[in-house]
């Protein structure tokens, strides 16, 4: 071998060692994720979780997600695209990573919401108003309260509301559960206990529309 | 260009080792930060700076074998000795939290990563840097130009 070729050999190997590793490592978080994900005391949803769609569906999307992130916001209307696709199929839970600083208020905003029964509309609207109050990932919470009046939302009560320890029970919860599922970025979905490693919009409807088909072929 | 023709394999292949080193420790530093998604701390981030060119200059004097290399990558390698030593008695408690430069984001004083028990991240990035550093220094010594 001359020198080139060697150099060559050297440096195919080091990129061959780094994309065998990486999968390797991948595949193994991935049975990792599952493992817990998947025990008979999963954490994956809890009794309050919040959920949309027939309580019967075979089919669970779990959703980690963060108001504050511009992924799951762009996401937001994939997912509702992928339930509609398979209606009475799917059931959507959503759980809370508030990941980005400040976003933790966002969420209890959302608790709060929710006991008006008004959780999906303040959620649209956070997304709709997250260029403004987190630009370029740094939320500002103080932002959101001149829109919330939009949501038909009683504000003056969840400025109350966002003080009770129950919701901040909540918070803590789900972000107990994200750390002991693995979840390390948002939006983390797991499609009836697997998780999508392998981020992309194509990739999230192929694992759920594979899910569906094996679900109700039968 | 007639000079390579005198220069000895070994000073290629002390070279070539010291290119192998930084490319590893170049790729082992993306795999922990892009695959293992550990957020690289600021101090991790200085020595990125000083370890990455090395792969790019180190190759370059490979082919044809350039001596001036040293001259180059040396001053690098020093740098990121400097830097990881720093780090790595950081994260031992040597020099107090309290000097650490970075207060928001990743700590780097937390030592996220530690194979076979004691070879936390800085410790592999000072070991990789002292290597270099030294196989340059002899290099210069012997009298490869």
């Amino acid at each position: 071998m001359n020198r080139k070729q060697i150099v060559i050999a050297a440096g195919g190997s080091l990129l061959g060692a780094f994309v065998l590793a990486s999968y390797l490592y991948n595949e193994q978080r991935e049975n990792e994720m599952s493992a817990v994900a998947l025990a008979s005391d999963s954490p994956l949803e809890r009794e309050y979780s919040q959920s949309d769609g027939p309580a019967d569906a075979k089919v669970v999307l779990v959703e980690f997600f963060d108001p504050a992130c511009e992924t799951c916001r762009v996401f937001s209307a994939h997912v509702k695209t992928l339930l509609a696709s398979h209606p009475g199929k799917v059931r959507l839970v959503l759980r809370y990573a508030p990941f980005h600083k400040g976003a933790d208020t966002m969420v209890l905003i959302l608790e709060a919401a929710r006991k008006q029964g008004k959780f999906w509309e303040t959620l649209d609207l956070m997304y709709e108003k997250q260029p403004q109050w987190a630009s370029h990932h740094h939320p500002q919470p103080d932002l959101i309260w001149q829109f919330l009046p939009k949501a038909g939302v009683d504000v003056d009560r969840i400025r109350r509301d966002i003080q009770e320890p129950e919701l901040v029970a909540v918070l803590n919860q789900d972000l107990a559960d994200a750390r002991a599922l693995g979840v390390q970025r948002t939006p983390q979905f797991f499609v009836n206990g697997k998780p999508l490693l392998n981020f992309g919009y194509r990739q999230l409807k192929s694992l759920l529309d594979a899910e569906v088909a094996a679900q109700y072929s039968r | 260009m007639t000079e390579i023709r005198n220069e000895p394999d070994s000073s290629w292949t002390l070279l070539f080792v010291c290119w192998l080193l930084v490319a590893g420790a170049t790729l082992g530093s993306l795999f922990i930060s892009e695959i293992m998604q550990l957020p690289p701390c600021s101090l991790c981030w200085i020595q990125r700076i000083f370890m990455y060119p090395l792969a790019i200059i180190l190759l370059i004097g490979l082919f044809p074998l350039d001596g001036s290399v040293v001259r180059y990558a040396l001053p690098l390698a020093l740098c990121g000795v400097v830097t990881s030593m720093y780090h790595t008695l950081l994260q031992l408690g040597i020099i107090p939290e309290s000097a650490a430069p970075c207060r928001q984001g990743v700590s780097c004083s937390d030592i996220s990563l530690a194979l076979f028990g004691f070879a936390s991240i800085p410790v592999l990035s000072l070991f990789v840097f002292s290597a270099v550093a030294g196989l340059l220094f002899y290099l210069k010594r012997s009298g490869l130009r």
